[in-house]
């Protein structure tokens, strides 16, 4: 099969790789690009842990394919802390012990991130119905949820306005 | 003499009885007693048991000390996950 | 090792944020299928697309002709000759003469991409003879069902059973018909739960590089690399310690990465194309052809005195563990009753084969099943008989020095602990909202230790590294490098903690049985504490005084009183600063299989409200209440208490395995095969008890598998209250109860 020639940007990087025209975002972020913090779960678009945003829209990237970022702007969990300073929904995650085999982290911290920017002010279950097509196993779901109700407060106390 | 109660289901292979009285100073010590005395048993050793010694488990540790007065148990093989 | 009975701890019981906590919100973290090598080929497999059939030949010309294509493996290619359970894994991971399951693996490519290896199966010619099958457990116990295999049945089956019976098991003590004469009233019913699955969100992945001569690495997401070392060296006849496996971190695992089913043909692929193959299963191929768990038919009886007290229980379980032997009916038996004090009871368990895949561990194997049927009776006494469910539990729970069910004497547990909290928890006294029922149970997991090995290492700064062999599958670094620095007196920051490969330590029994927390933990205080007494011997020899006048606290030598002398205080930074020029490196290390560790009960109270029109249920309030001996690291403690109730929950309300008429699975993706997501969860309180296990210096206690076994009672009991009608059949979906509601049967 031929493959495509792609070119496209990743957290604001620009990269291009060569795609079979069947092979999946997600696996062209993991295998060609060398981005591997997003998942793949399951493939058919149940778990999130593969969860990306395309031009700032949330996708699971297993039901992407890789051609389809031609001219986009990818954002995954490696573009999340700025430099050497983690996101605050980050720092939550670790201090509410809100992951324990941390599979399912990078996906749901990258929904999480795109919920707070349509939604500063969630209540807990808007945070439950927009949080549940990210499948976790091991938490039971509840330090999750606090961890992102709390950052919310703090986002929002701290008034940054948008860019969260 | 330690006294080792079984479970019912190994009564098949000790003539009826449940509790086997060996000479043992040690789990593996238990374990070859109760073969000696009822050879019936050792497929049921070789396949995987745990001993319980005053109601701690023993799972692998076949050097655990016995002493004349324990409660000794053999336990099917545990499993977790 | 016995409890140091020490009531103050500096560093054990905090908080702090997990060592790996930074790697695992980045991305960085790196999973079984995050693995990457030079001149790399990518493995598939080819799986049965029937439940039971003969293989009558394998033809795989076409897809060797393919380009790209680099080797095929079958049956062929593994070690001849096994027996036991090594011919069982090896039969499971690869067919022989007959696929015993939906999704068995048949053949396995390495190919030079994913694509290309998935191309090159279509051309793999295999002619099947498809024969009868069987996936129920009652049916395969039935005269006349298919048989898996002949001869299966070890010497425990008695005479007269199906062959699929191969293992049976019978317990007891007492005098039955007496009890039950003394009840008051007695329950009997029979009780179904179907298969589900562990459900961790990282499919099994592997990267494996074998060369010819026998030597290999293997990189894999695992539960314990020793387990996976000595499986794969036995089916690929190798020796063990020229295979290294290194552990990646691990996305879950609940029981069900404690064995292997893609490794070793990772490992028979790169022997043969001489190249490094990485195989991941897709999330179809872990519901098909890992390792759910059983499913259980089951009849329980329970008499009990109106004033609550039992008299007598009886209990017979029926489970398949798929088509090999394994069934975990042995713990089922041993753990249904206990919880409470009997002196009439009896208990009888069969291990009956199905044309399913080789079940695995999950999360206190088997306790589940048993504790619904057992739970769900003890609940129908109290309501028949007008008792309060707690009250009547306390009354009949055991506690140390009880003669458990299944035999031996409690040590210090805490079962009573549990339900007194439960009782003054206000959840249990919060009043309730219309179709909405209470449900209350509890449950037991006895853990174990297991084979463990530990070193630490003194760094030139005075830091601390510590090599476990336990991999990392829930905050457990943290919980070691809390008891490091507990230990030796010096903060929790100056501890790393690495899991070590298979090379660099003894053999470590896996992250199961609730032991990483209890094994690796005792042994790396015991490795602390010989650590300790060198860096005792050190300021000893500086001091020119004996190691015994030298007392360590805080993190540094002290002389041990004012006859030992006056000496400025050394801190384990002196110490090790120097200590290339005072005798070498100072480790310590500890091999052990420790005895000690205790069980822990749990007790949960649940609130669910059933919509009388659809047969919803929706879990309102959820509350565990569990004893963790002594809490290392309460969030993550919670942590597992919160997760084994969700999984619970999900057992109880809509996970199932469902098999068609044909034998094959229909619902092998996570739309169809439904774990519980945020929406249908609510918070998840935790009250932990510690009543201190006396078998660990710290009194620690494993937590990780008891939270699993109440909810799926506690669960039923409240529909059960919400609706009036007894649920004694798993998955409690809507259909099913609407059934119940309409009193269109009970099941
Ligand atoms: S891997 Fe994409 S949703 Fe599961
Ligand atoms: S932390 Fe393991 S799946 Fe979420």
């Amino acid at each position: 099969m031929t493959r495509i020639h792609v070119n496209t940007t990743v957290n604001g990087d620009k990269v291009d790789f060569l795609a079979d025209p069947r092979e999946t975002l997600l696996d062209c972020l993991r295998d060609k690009v060398g981005m591997t913090g997003a998942k793949e779960g399951c493939g058919t678009g149940d778990c999130g842990a593969c969860s990306v945003t395309l031009d700032g829209r949330l996708v699971c990237s297993c039901l992407v394919l890789g051609v389809e970022a031609e001219g986009k702007q990818v954002e995954t969990i490696e573009g999340m802390a700025n430099g050497g300073e983690l996101h605050p929904l980050q720092q939550k995650f670790i201090e509410y012990a809100a992951l324990q085999c941390g599979i399912c982290t990078p996906g749901i911290l990258v929904a999480t991130q795109a919920l707070l920017k349509k939604n500063p002010d969630p209540t807990e279950e808007e945070v439950r119905y927009w949080l549940a097509g990210n499948l976790c196993r091991c938490t039971g779901y509840d330090k999750i949820i606090r961890a992102v109700m709390d950052t919310a407060k703090d986002l929002r106390a701290e008034k940054v306005g948008g860019d969260v | 003499m330690v006294a080792v109660n079984l479970w019912s289901g190994l009564r098949r292979f000790t003539g009826g009885a449940e509790v086997v009285e060996v000479e043992a100073a040690t789990v593996a010590e238990v374990l070859k007693a109760l073969v000696e005395a009822h050879p019936g048993l050792d497929p049921v050793i070789k396949a995987g048991v745990s001993v319980a010694v005053d109601g701690e488990i023993v799972q692998r540790a076949l050097n655990h000390p016995i002493q004349p007065d324990s409660e000794v148990f053999l336990l099917q093989q545990f499993r977790g996950g | 090792m016995a409890l140091d009975n020490k009531s103050e701890f500096k560093y054990i019981g905090t908080r702090p944020n997990r060592p790996d906590g930074l790697d695992k919100v980045t991305g960085r973290a790196r999973y079984g299928a995050d693995a990457y090598a030079p001149g790399m080929l990518h493995g598939a497999v080819l799986r049965s697309p029937h439940a039971h059939a003969k293989i009558l030949n394998i033809d795989a010309s076409k897809a060797l002709a393919m380009e790209g294509v680099k080797a095929i493996v079958t049956r062929n290619d593994f070690a001849k000759g096994l027996e036991g359970d090594d011919w069982d894994l090896l039969e499971n991971t690869i067919a022989g003469e007959k696929t015993l399951y939906d999704g068995h693996a048949v053949a396995g490519i390495a190919a030079t991409s994913v694509l290309v290896a998935k191309d090159a199966l279509k051309l793999i010619e295999v002619e099947y003879e498809v024969i009868p099958h069987v996936t129920d457990v009652d049916a395969a116990m039935a005269d006349g069902a298919p048989v898996i295999r002949e001869g299966a049945a070890d010497h425990s089956v008695p005479e007269g059973l199906h062959p699929n019976v191969v293992r049976y098991t019978e317990f007891g003590r007492g005098d039955l018909d007496a009890g039950f004469a003394a009840a008051d009233m007695v329950v009997d019913r029979s009780f179904k739960t179907e298969a589900v699955h562990q459900g961790y969100i990282e499919p099994h992945a592997c990267l494996a590089d074998l060369g010819a001569d026998g030597r290999g690495e293997l990189w894999c997401c695992t539960q314990g690399h020793w387990f996976v070392r000595r499986m794969c060296s036995a089916l690929l006849g190798l020796e063990t310690t020229q295979l290294r496996v290194t552990a990646s971190e691990i996305g879950g695992g609940f029981g069900g990465k404690t064995t292997v089913f893609i490794d070793p043909i990772a490992l028979a692929l790169s022997r043969k194309a001489g190249k490094p193959v990485k195989l991941v299963m897709s999330r179809s191929e872990v519901l098909k052809a890992s390792g759910p768990t059983a499913s259980a038919s089951m009849d329980v009886k329970m008499g009990m005195t109106k004033d609550g007290k039992l008299t007598a229980a009886t209990a017979s379980f029926r489970m398949q563990g798929g088509a090999f032997p394994g069934a975990p009916m042995d713990m089922t038996t041993m753990l249904a009753f206990s919880c409470y004090a009997l002196d009439n009871v009896h208990h009888e368990g069969f291990d009956v084969m199905t044309n399913r895949p080789k079940q695995a561990a999950y999360r206190a194997p088997g306790a589940p099943m048993g504790a619904f049927a057992v739970e769900s009776v003890m609940d129908e006494l109290c309501e028949g008989l007008g008792l309060d469910p707690i009250e009547t539990r306390l009354k009949n729970a055991v506690k140390e020095g009880t003669k458990s069910a299944f035999g031996p004497r409690y040590k210090a547990i805490g079962l009573i602990e549990t339900l007194e909290a439960a009782r003054d928890h206000p959840h249990y006294s919060a009043p309730l909202a219309e179709n909405t029922g209470r449900g209350v149970a509890s449950g037991y997991w006895m853990n174990w230790g297991g084979e463990t090995s530990v070193s630490l290492a003194i760094g030139e700064d005075g830091a601390v590294q510590v090599g476990v062999g336990t991999p990392d599958i829930g905050g457990s670094r943290a919980s070691m490098a809390l008891m490091a620095a507990e230990a030796i007196g010096i903060p929790y920051e100056n501890v790393r903690v690495n899991v070590l490969d298979t090379a660099a330590l003894g053999t470590n029994e896996p992250s199961h049985g609730s032991r990483a927390t209890y094994a690796s933990g005792l042994a790396t205080i015991e490795a602390a504490r010989e650590a300790i007494g060198k860096l005792c011997q050190r300021a000893a020899d500086k001091w020119g005084i004996d190691a015994e006048a030298v007392e360590w606290k805080d993190g540094a030598a002290y002389p041990s009183g004012p006859n030992a002398g006056d000496f400025e205080p050394l801190s384990i930074a002196d110490i090790a600063g120097e200590m290339g020029s005072t005798g070498g490196p100072i480790t310590g290390h500890h091999d052990a299989s420790p005895t000690g560790f205790g069980g822990s009960f749990g007790t949960h109270i649940v609130d669910v409200h059933v919509d009388p029109d659809t047969g919803r249920s929706t879990v309102k309030r959820y509350t565990v209440i569990q004893d963790a001996g002594k809490a290392i690291h309460p969030s993550y403690v919670e942590g597992q208490f919160q997760g084994g109730a969700a999984q619970g929950i999900g057992w109880a309300l809509n996970e199932e395995y469902v098999y068609g008429e044909d034998g094959r699975l229909q619902n092998d993706v996570f739309l169809d095969y439904r774990i519980p997501v945020a929406s249908d969860l609510p918070m998840i309180d935790t009250v932990i008890v510690e009543v201190p296990n006396p078998g660990h210096p710290y009194g620690v206690r494993g937590v990780g598998e008891t939270g699993i076994t109440p909810p799926l009672p506690a669960v039923a009991n409240a529909i059960s209250h919400a609706t009036g009608h007894r649920m004694t059949r798993l998955p409690m979906s809507p259909p099913r109860v609407l059934r119940a509601i309409q009193g269109k049967g009970i099941s």
